[in-house]
């Protein structure tokens, strides 16, 4: 079955409870052993490609070289027989065939180390396959315990803002009526700035003799002596 | 795995949230055998969102309802709706831990703080929004 399977089983199957284990501690242990053999795997098969590769790369080296050669004792043999010289190029002939016979070995060989590097680069390929897959299923896996272990954590502390929650509805309620009293505290704290701004200008202006102005104790002094005058 | 919680817990402190998004941040290491951290949006300590780290990430959580409070003749009809605005929904998605409702936005584990926050701040505004819209199918 597939991890996902697994999971859907197991959350159907009420293994919710926190500390029940989708796939058994020994189910985790094989795959993480699988992961670190292919892991191990693949780096013995880089070495080895790394070596395959520098092998074929000295065959290409001597192909060329050998190529070459042969080349050059056709053209030296041409010019024997041009001339006559029937022995040298006899001579010169079974140097070529001798040329020729190890650039036969030399590309079988190549054939092969190519041969080889197609397999384990195949082989690279297939562990790298390997390890993701089982990477994502431990993931899976981890994250699911993970989560039922921290729901686990959330509803045991009694001083957290969950058990406060007593339900969505009266919670989103009590945010909007704070929203609210929020947003009618901004307006109060604007008006009550205006009113503020407005009795400083008013002070401004009586301190400037404008506008109602309070009577000063000299002012009512001198009305009252006036009227005593009078009498 | 507590020690990477209260490192991020101590680098969203540094951060200007109430500057980028407009809101402020409590926070806490919660114990267990998982550690978990709780936030708590100022003006929405209601409805907490938590924290928590596996192996491969990070995952933002918030539960909105509880299957008690749901109206069991429009519980199928609810879980269409959560499904059809599952993709709408910026960087959260619906999901049900035990028998609670959630919603939650998993990052990687290489997620700047900056990320976290934004996470965090969508987080929050869409569990507000999504009780509201699911209010039709509580009890």
């Amino acid at each position: 079955m597939s991890i996902f399977g697994k999971i859907i089983t197991a959350v159907k199957g009420g293994a919710r409870e926190a500390g029940e284990a989708i796939v058994d501690a020994n189910g985790i242990r094989i795959f993480e052993q699988e992961i670190h053999e292919a892991k191990d795997q693949i780096a013995k098969a880089k070495q080895n490609l790394t070596k395959v590769m520098a092998e074929k790369m000295k065959c290409d080296r001597q192909i060329t070289q050998l190529t070459g050669e042969t080349a050059k004792y056709e053209e030296h043999a041409m010019a024997a027989l041009n001339k006559g010289n029937e022995a040298l190029a006899v001579e010169v002939a079974e140097k070529i065939a001798n040329l020729e016979h190890e650039l036969n070995i030399q590309t079988n060989a190549k054939t092969t180390f190519a041969t080889q590097i197609d397999s384990l680069k195949g082989m690279i390929r297939q562990a790298e396959e390997k390890i993701r897959s089982h990477e994502r299923e431990l993931a899976m896996i981890k994250t699911t315990e993970n989560v039922q272990r921290a729901t686990q954590s959330i509803s045991n502390d009694y001083s957290g803002g969950l058990s406060k929650m007593v339900n969505a509805r009266g919670s989103l309620e009590r945010i909007k009526a704070k929203q609210q009293a929020r947003a009618d505290q901004m307006i109060a704290q604007g008006e009550l700035n205006d009113e503020m701004g407005d009795s400083s200008l008013d002070a401004k202006l009586k301190a400037a003799g404008i506008g109602e102005t309070n009577s000063a104790a000299s002012d009512v002094l001198s009305k009252l002596r006036a009227k005593a005058g009078q009498k | 795995m507590t020690e990477q919680l209260s490192a991020i817990l101590q680098n969203l402190d540094k951060l200007d949230l109430e500057g980028a998004h407009g809101i402020s941040l409590s926070s806490r290491v919660l114990g267990g055998e998982t550690p978990v951290a709780e936030v708590l949006v100022e003006g929405r300590e209601e409805i907490p969102l938590y924290i928590t780290i596996t192996d491969t990430q990070l995952l933002c959580i918030c539960y909105i309802a509880s299957e008690s409070e749901v109206n069991p003749e429009k519980r199928s009809e609810m879980m269409q709706t959560m499904l059809e605005v599952n993709v709408p929904m910026p960087l959260s998605s619906f999901a049900k831990i035990n028998d609670r409702y959630a919603i939650f936005g998993a990052l990687s584990l290489q997620s700047s703080v900056e990320d976290i926050a934004l996470e965090l701040a969508y987080l929050s505004d869409n569990s507000l929004d999504a009780i509201d819209a699911l209010d039709e199918f509580l009890v």
